[in-house]
């Protein structure tokens, strides 16, 4: 390069051409059609993009970008969750007046509320994008899969939703949990007021009753309690976003490999 | 004015009055049930009449507009109302209210774009989101910035509405004090509403658990290999009139009878009318065994369980098990072939149990049926 040239070069060029940008970021700042296509190709994050696509894709009309808000709504809700873990104690005694102290005394006091309304924002937009996919055919061969899987991390989602709810400890919490988790209870075969739960019986001894079905089990206990408040919290915070970032991951690598967004041929 | 006043109140009264006679279920899942076919046409027929009854008009930009004026005229006249402001303005009930716009906003849009493909396709264009396949944008720029600037406008809308509305918090938890009504979860609220017609191992868990396996299965259940990749009605209506269906009335719409409309005891209430927890209403529902033994045969009820509930077993049986080989062999014979046993018994059980929820409603509505089965001795009520 001349000398002539250098002097041309803005600041974000220079910066671009530095050692330590092209370690980070190797396609420079992306000008070039071949710079652009390796800034999405060498970014891990930007890689779940082809580096180009049909131009009906980018059309909000089409995609109505519900997808991408459910992702989005995903990561939102877990650095608003990680925050609230940092302040909220899952027991009976603390539960209700630490949800007060995160609104009263906790520094930029809408997390909770973003949280909360962030939820419900999201199984929306599940709701929707299932809608788009649906009216689009979208789900016809060969992303037949890959419905199913959206199908299941809807339903994660709602679970994620429902498990949340009784966190809080307030009356809106606890009942609206019972009123869930009593279907539990109806269970066939292992809900002890289900239909052939009393066949499960040796000689007169019943094995599933109210101490021993399924619900006792979701609840960790026969009722509402300390114990369901911690199972409810575990499975809120790590193992139900666990599963759901797994199929998330699925959803995401199937995109891709059933021949990227769908469209007309 | 006063004079002018006193009638304009008697209106807005008697039109009150109007709206919530029309939202009782009975009246309103009828209506819904009866137009659905009218406005999602799944066939040439009803095709036909929806164009002369000018249906069609709702999937335009104007149809669009009236549709959201009609739902703000509503929740306004909700808001001014002394009964509906109560429940209307609950922060756990706005998802709703988002979700009535939301749930029309985009079901109006998708439409509005099938039936601009519909158009194309009959004018032998392709639909209106072909483009040339060599003709392909890069995804830096194009689509990455997109991305950021929907992320920061709801990024925005969220940290709005977070200021804007505290989110919702009752009293500390009292397992001594239930409410009246308890609630689930609003998304939740269409299976509880269920809870109505069917003891709690069928709303509670059956259908749940079909409603995930039977949308799961949709892409194995539909064979119609048109319509894939663009908005279109036309080429896939029996698709979007069923899926529709289930969606719209036995979702959604369920939802909302559970938010708006139902009170203290899980008593229907119209929207503009008082939530009084003394409000009765007469619990007169009757078995079919009671039906068939005591008033048919004026006998009285056989002790052994299976004998008394043969009737209501045996159309069970009828309805689950010699339906589906009946219509395949006469009504739905040519649907038969196309899907195959295994495909055919599978959407066969999937439509007769999404079915079943409007049967037992009606059955309950008109005959006061109680139970099809009843035998709580085993929990096993249907």
């Amino acid at each position: 390069m001349s000398k002539k040239e250098n002097k041309k070069q803005s600041l974000l060029d220079w910066l671009g051409n530095s050692q330590l940008w092209k370690s980070i970021i190797r396609s420079g700042v992306p000008r070039t059609r071949r710079q652009r296509m390796y800034a999405i190709l060498g970014n891990v994050f930007l890689h779940l993009h082809p580096a180009r696509l049909p131009r009906h894709a980018v059309k909000l009309g089409y995609t109505w970008c519900m997808g991408g808000l459910s992702f989005f709504l995903f990561v939102v809700l877990t650095i608003t969750g990680i925050l609230l873990m940092f302040y909220y104690r899952p027991t009976v005694e603390y539960a209700f007046t630490d949800i007060i102290d995160l609104g009263e005394q906790v520094p930029l006091g809408i997390m909770r509320e973003i949280h909360r309304w962030g939820a419900h924002a999201m199984v929306l937009t599940v709701w929707l994008h299932m809608l788009r996919v649906f009216m689009t055919g979208s789900y016809k061969p060969p992303r037949e899969f890959n419905w199913t899987v959206g199908v299941i991390l809807m339903t994660l989602t709602m679970f994620l939703s429902f498990t949340g709810y009784l966190l809080p400890w307030d009356q809106l919490a606890i009942w609206a949990v019972t009123v869930g988790s009593n279907m539990a209870r109806a269970h066939p075969f292992i809900g002890s007021e289900g239909p052939g739960a009393s066949l499960l019986a040796i000689g007169d001894i019943n094995l599933v009753h109210a101490g021993s079905d399924v619900r006792f089990g979701l609840l960790g206990g026969r009722f509402v309690g300390e114990a369901t408040l911690l199972r409810f919290y575990v499975l809120h915070c790590i193992a139900v976003p666990f599963i759901a970032m797994i199929f998330m991951a699925v959803h995401f690598w199937r995109i891709r490999k059933d021949g990227g967004i769908s469209g007309p041929m | 004015m006063v004079a002018f006043q006193a009638p304009c109140k008697f209106m807005l009264q008697y039109l009150k009055d109007f709206i919530d006679y029309l939202s009782a279920p009975t009246i309103s899942f009828t209506l819904l049930t009866v137009m659905f076919p009218f406005v999602f046409p799944p066939t040439d027929w009803f095709q036909k009449m929806h164009k002369k009854l000018g249906f069609h008009h709702m999937w335009t930009n104007k149809g669009g507009i009236a549709g959201i004026l009609l739902i703000t005229a509503f929740f306004v006249m909700g808001f001014l109302d002394k009964n509906f402001n109560i429940i209307l303005t609950k922060p756990d009930n706005f998802p709703i209210i988002l979700m009535t716009y939301t749930m029309f906003f985009f079901i109006w849009l998708g439409m509005k774009k099938a039936y601009v493909n519909d158009e194309r396709l009959d004018q032998g264009k392709k639909p209106d989101e072909y483009h040339d396949p060599e003709d392909k944008v890069l995804v830096w720029p194009d689509l990455v910035y997109i991305e950021l600037i929907a992320l920061i406008l709801f990024t925005v809308f969220l940290i709005v509405w977070s200021i804007l509305v505290a989110a919702p918090l009752e009293e500390p938890a009292n397992p001594a004090a239930t409410p009246n009504p308890s609630k689930a979860p609003w998304y939740f609220l269409g299976l509880q509403e269920m809870l109505v017609y069917f003891d709690p191992w069928i709303a509670g868990i059956l259908f749940p658990l079909f409603i995930i396996i039977g949308t799961s299965a949709i892409p194995y259940m539909d064979i119609n290999p048109k319509g894939d990749g663009y908005y279109s009605f036309k080429e896939r209506r029996v698709g979007i009139f069923i899926f529709m269906y289930g969606w719209i009335v036995l979702w959604v719409f369920l939802i909302v009878i559970g938010t708006f409309f139902r009170g203290p005891n899980w008593n229907f209430f119209g929207p503009f009318e008082f939530w009084d927890p003394h409000k009765i209403e007469a619990l007169n529902n009757v078995n079919l065994s009671e039906y068939f033994w005591v008033i048919g045969l004026n006998k009285p009820l056989p002790t052994n369980p299976l004998v008394r509930e043969s009737i209501g077993i045996l159309a069970t049986a009828f309805y689950v098990f010699l339906l589906p080989p009946l219509l395949a062999k006469t009504w739905l014979k040519d649907m038969f072939k196309a899907y195959g046993p295994v495909r055919y018994s599978f959407l066969m059980l999937f439509g007769l149990l999404m079915l079943s929820l409007p049967i037992k409603m009606y059955l309950r509505w008109i005959i006061n049926l109680k139970y099809i089965v009843s035998i709580p001795e085993w929990f096993f009520n249907i």
